[in-house]
């Protein structure tokens, strides 16, 4: 069969070792824009931590693979019989080459072993260098995020600090999840009755594409998110504009005059709460137990919104039950809010849980029948029309020009 | 049993030969080893191939982005079902057909030493595959993975039968693997023919006999595990419901307690097939016997001290990491040995280009490529960023496709002659070999690249625009012609089976005691217990006489002591599989039910019991 010549089988051959490396280093070589998602392009010192050890182990993993696989190809070349040949000679063994070949790799392993041992005790340790602490709560099929040291929370879309330490304190609300960003760290499964531990310090400014990567449920494959790396400055913008939204008062209109920048403002996250339209009751209501230190906030008279935009998008978001689930301000919410928080959704970049991009189209059509974008979500269709929910679009938008 | 039958050479002074049977009643209460040897490989094949389509279907709807040829609830039905099924229903009992039909005759007995539990074990494998297999008529597949993790399995979160139907299918099989390891070990430790001493069996009964003692010992747990699972689902217990102090952690420790083990019941039969083929078709013997047999145990011995690095990304703390990253690390110098030892049996052979070789080789090929992709497992703070994505995929798939099925299929060309006494043909064995070889480096390669480009495992889509595209398109393409292969052996099969039975009793110049006894062997194996002197005892015959044995006639076997047939051993496995079923239909049957099919169990096994065993 012509198939079957040596020269085919050769390349064959030589063709899998040369897409191992070739495929590898050509990869890493790309640009990280094409492979957002890719544990080949760190960005990350965690994720270059392992990404360092990797190239050792793929560089040992080559050297074996080329010796041993062309030492078979040799023994299938130069030992090919024909069925009249004489018996060949009735070796059963060489004590002195069995020694060798099981020392061998037990070197090369001890040469992998002792920076695996070294990066094992790295990646335990426990930041110290002054991190920002976000506590990460994973959700069938959402992220939730929590600043402890700034009093907001959000979903999704976890915006850090490039060149601060982030010290991650994770769990879930329901069944096992897994965070991992392969450009900034490895992943680190989340339990439902153990606080689980991951740190990472971006070293670019850029935009993180991470995902859920242990099973949990029907909707597994669109629990993604965004790790979004902020200069300092833009990371203190982001905080304070997050902060911001506590001046809306419960029925997300902004109040007349907002408390002075930076200053958390305590809204009436129980309302929120209390007014359980169309949805399940969150558990336990009240402030976050983490909540920073909260000014005292007027919360006597809302004024009443005046923008038309605001004044039709919030009545939507009040009658048709998005406030069951959903809160619009970022800060002092309670524990145990059921649906992802909504604060400055119309600036995010992607919506339902990094899976779409947050176009109008996008994002009303998602309001609208989240059942057919993604089967399985607590969310239920609500029945709004095509208008309602571009109204709602129109309020999400207003809002986070505030 | 064979060591009071030696001696016992046919006379003809007994009443009656043994005549063939034939007609289905013959194969419903058969306890021929043979036989259950050969349903075990019909019922495993059709298993393959079922579990192969569920593949298909999974990658045709991984070829696009976005795309719906699944919906999601199906597409986690089918990877949970296709590993299922792949590993239970078709791995496992491939490398039982060659337990069955080969064990006895490579240690020169007449039988197993319990065979009509031989027959129950595979009556209730059949039984627990048509169990798992109702679920999908049903619609009620199985969707929640292979490994059912706790606390998505629980009822709050996996409210229907699906989990009911693996769970209970697991614990069906798991009696049947029981059952089935009981017996090859105690057929190993007790039935050898006089002179095949422990280091004088073939290579593939150690690795098999080790392979039974890693079911004994792992096969309790995973059962202990499951029946937790069930206690949680239908009575209300709270072993994994965190929010009653359970702890769904424990579940995977449990689960990988058996799951790793599980690894090497996979291969190690495997490693046994490829250390007779390669001998054989090298025309000299293994290279490093003893080394291979103490490399198969210490394997098998560290395969239960590894178990945690399925679980780097838990967060168990540096030190537990470290003992389960060096001890990982330490199974690649015993596999390492191996590897390097089947080179050495072929360095200075006489190949002969045989299709079992073509696959021998093609496993040792494959498997070092998994081999290696393993130790970059062992890089626990780098498998971090590997586990559960693409990249594991590729590194299972290169163990257990690359190494078992290739395996597993050369065995099926090598041992097809003895098993049907008909030749499989070499040209369509060639193609096959050469077709499945590239359209599983075209499947699985490209898989290691997407995995660390950070595409995550059991996800049923995936948006445009993160790079995964090509490779998607290039591994569905591949799966595609991997399926194709499988028809072509199909084919194989169909064409050979057209053939009269005339194949040779020893086609290949064979080594072992297999190859000194008719093709297909009759029901007695032996007309006189053979007496071993050496590792390789055909060969030893063959070098004293100076050439090729005669022909073995086949006998009347008049006087040979033969095990009765028997129809209890299925009807014991329809109790058992009754019992399972009744819990899965607790709701509608109550307690009835349960004490219903337990009474019938209990019945046929007292019938079974008090059968005459001839």
């Amino acid at each position: 069969m012509p198939f079957e010549t040596p020269t085919l089988r050769r390349l064959a051959r030589v063709g899998g070792l040369a897409c191992l490396l070739a495929l590898v280093v050509a990869l890493a070589g790309c640009s990280p824009d094409q492979y957002p998602q890719s544990a080949l392009h760190p960005r990350g010192d965690f994720a270059r931590m392992v990404d360092g050890l990797f190239h050792q182990v793929l560089f040992w993993a080559t050297v074996v693979f080329v010796l041993v696989e062309g030492a078979l190809i040799y023994v299938i070349f130069r030992y090919r019989g024909k069925p009249d040949d004489p018996e060949p000679e009735q070796t059963h063994g060489n004590t002195t080459l069995e020694i060798v070949w099981t020392m061998v790799p037990a070197i090369i392993l001890a040469m992998i072993a002792v920076p695996t041992v070294k990066a094992i005790f790295v990646e335990n340790s426990v930041p110290t260098n002054n991190p920002l602490t976000v506590q990460v709560i994973g959700h069938q099929w959402w992220w939730e995020f929590r600043y402890p040291e700034y009093g907001i929370t959000t979903a999704n879309e976890l915006h850090i600090p490039v060149g601060r330490t982030v010290s991650l304190r994770m769990g879930t609300s329901d069944v096992v999840h897994s965070f991992w960003t392969p450009q900034l760290a490895g992943k680190r499964d989340v339990f439902p009755n153990r606080e689980t531990r991951l740190w990472f310090t971006a070293e670019a400014p850029g935009y993180y594409r991470g995902q859920c990567a242990e099973f949990c449920g029907i909707q597994h494959a669109k629990m993604a998110f965004h790790i979004v790396a902020d200069s300092p400055e833009q990371f203190d913008a982001y905080v304070k504009s997050m902060q911001a939204t506590g001046t809306l008062t419960a029925t997300g209109a902004p109040r007349p005059a907002p408390a002075p920048a930076g200053t958390p403002v305590k809204l009436q996250g129980g309302a929120v709460v209390k007014t359980g339209l169309g949805g399940p009751t969150p558990t336990p209501a009240g402030p976050a137990p983490q909540a920073a230190p909260a000014a005292p906030a007027d919360t006597t008279k809302p004024a009443a919104p005046t923008d038309p935009v605001l004044v039709a998008g919030n009545k939507l978001f009040l009658s048709k039950g998005c406030v069951g689930c959903h809160a619009l301000t970022a800060v002092n919410v309670p524990a145990g809010m059921v649906g992802p928080n909504l604060a400055h959704i119309g600036t995010r970049r992607h919506i339902a849980a990094g899976m779409i991009e947050n176009t109008d189209a996008n994002l009303a059509h998602w309001i609208r029948v989240p059942q057919e974008v993604k089967k399985g979500v607590l969310m239920p269709n609500l029945g709004l029309t095509e208008q309602e929910a571009q109204q709602l679009v129109a309020y999400f938008r207003a809002l986070a020009k505030q | 049993m064979a060591t009071t039958a030696v001696g016992h050479a046919p006379t003809g002074y007994a009443p009656h030969g043994h005549a063939p049977k034939t007609g289905l009643w013959s194969w419903i209460t058969t306890v021929d080893h043979k036989r259950i040897g050969i349903l075990y490989g019909a019922t495993a094949f059709l298993f393959f191939l079922i579990g192969g389509l569920e593949a298909l279907l999974v990658r045709i709807q991984l070829m696009r982005p976005d795309n719906t040829f699944l919906s999601p609830e199906t597409y986690n039905q089918m990877f949970t079902m296709h590993g299922t099924t792949m590993i239970f229903l078709a791995v496992m009992p491939l490398s039982a057909t060659f337990f069955n039909f080969f064990i006895p005759i490579l240690i020169g007995a007449r039988d197993v030493a319990f065979p009509r539990l031989n027959a129950f074990s595979y009556w209730v494998f059949l039984l627990g595959g048509l169990f798992l297999m109702a679920s999908i008529p049903l619609g009620l597949m199985p969707d929640q993975g292979w490994f059912g993790y706790a606390n998505l399995t629980s009822n709050q979160y996996s409210p229907g039968l699906n989990v009911e139907f693996w769970n209970l299918g697991l614990q069906i099989l798991g009696i049947s693997s029981l059952a089935a390891a009981v017996n090859f070990f105690t057929t190993v430790i007790n039935m050898r023919a006089p002179g095949m001493k422990m280091l004088r069996m073939p290579i593939f009964v150690w690795m098999s006999f080790i392979t039974q003692v890693l079911l004994l010992l792992s096969f309790p747990v995973i059962t202990v595990a499951l029946i937790m699972l069930m206690f949680d689902r239908l009575f209300g217990t709270h072993f994994f419901v965190p929010a009653s102090g359970g702890d769904p952690l424990m579940w995977q420790h449990l689960f990988w307690i058996f799951g790793h083990p599980e690894v090497y019941i996979l291969i190690l039969p495997s490693f046994g097939i490829i250390s007779e083929i390669l001998p054989v078709f090298s025309r000299k013997p293994l290279f490093g016997y003893a080394a291979m047999v103490f490399s198969g145990i210490f394997i098998a011995f560290l395969g239960f001290g590894v178990w945690s690095h399925h679980m780097f990304a838990t967060g168990m703390g540096p030190i537990a990491d470290t003992f389960f990253a060096l001890g990982t690390m330490l199974i690649a110098i015993p596999t390492g040995v191996k590897i390097f030892n089947w080179i050495g049996t072929m360095a200075g052979g006489s190949l002969q280009f045989k299709t079992p070789l073509y696959f021998a080789i093609g496993f040792v090929a494959m498997f070092i490529i998994g081999g290696l992709s393993g130790v970059m497992h062992a890089v626990a703070p780098h498998d971090l960023q590997q586990t559960d994505t693409y990249f594991v995929v590729a590194h299972f798939h290169y163990v257990l496709f690359g190494g078992s099925i290739f395996a597993l299929t050369a065995g099926a060309y090598y041992w097809w002659p003895k098993m049907f006494g008909r030749m499989l043909d070499e040209g369509l064995g060639k193609v096959h070999f050469w077709l499945m070889l590239v359209s599983f480096n075209l499947t699985f390669f490209p898989m290691h690249l997407v995995g660390l480009l950070g595409m995550p495992r059991r996800t049923y889509t995936y948006p445009a625009g993160l790079g995964f595209e090509i490779y998607n398109q290039m591994e569905t393409i591949g799966a595609l012609l991997l399926g194709l292969s499988q028809l072509i052996f199909l084919y194989n099969m169909i064409k050979t089976w057209r053939k009269p039975a005339d194949a040779p009793a020893d086609p290949w110049n064979g080594a072992t005691l297999e190859w000194a006894i008719p093709s297909p062997p009759q029901e007695w194996n032996f007309n006189e217990i053979p007496v071993v002197h050496s590792r390789d005892p055909l060969w030893e015959a063959k070098r004293e006489r100076g050439g090729p044995l005669p022909e073995p006639a086949k006998v009347s076997g008049a006087g040979i002591h033969l095990p009765n047939p028997s129809f209890w051993p299925l009807m014991a496995a329809i109790g058992v599989t009754a019992i399972f079923t009744a819990l899965l239909l607790i709701e509608k049957f109550h307690a009835v039910g349960i004490i219903v099919a337990v009474a019938f169990f209990l019945f046929s096994v007292f019938k079974w019991a008090f059968e005459p065993a001839g």
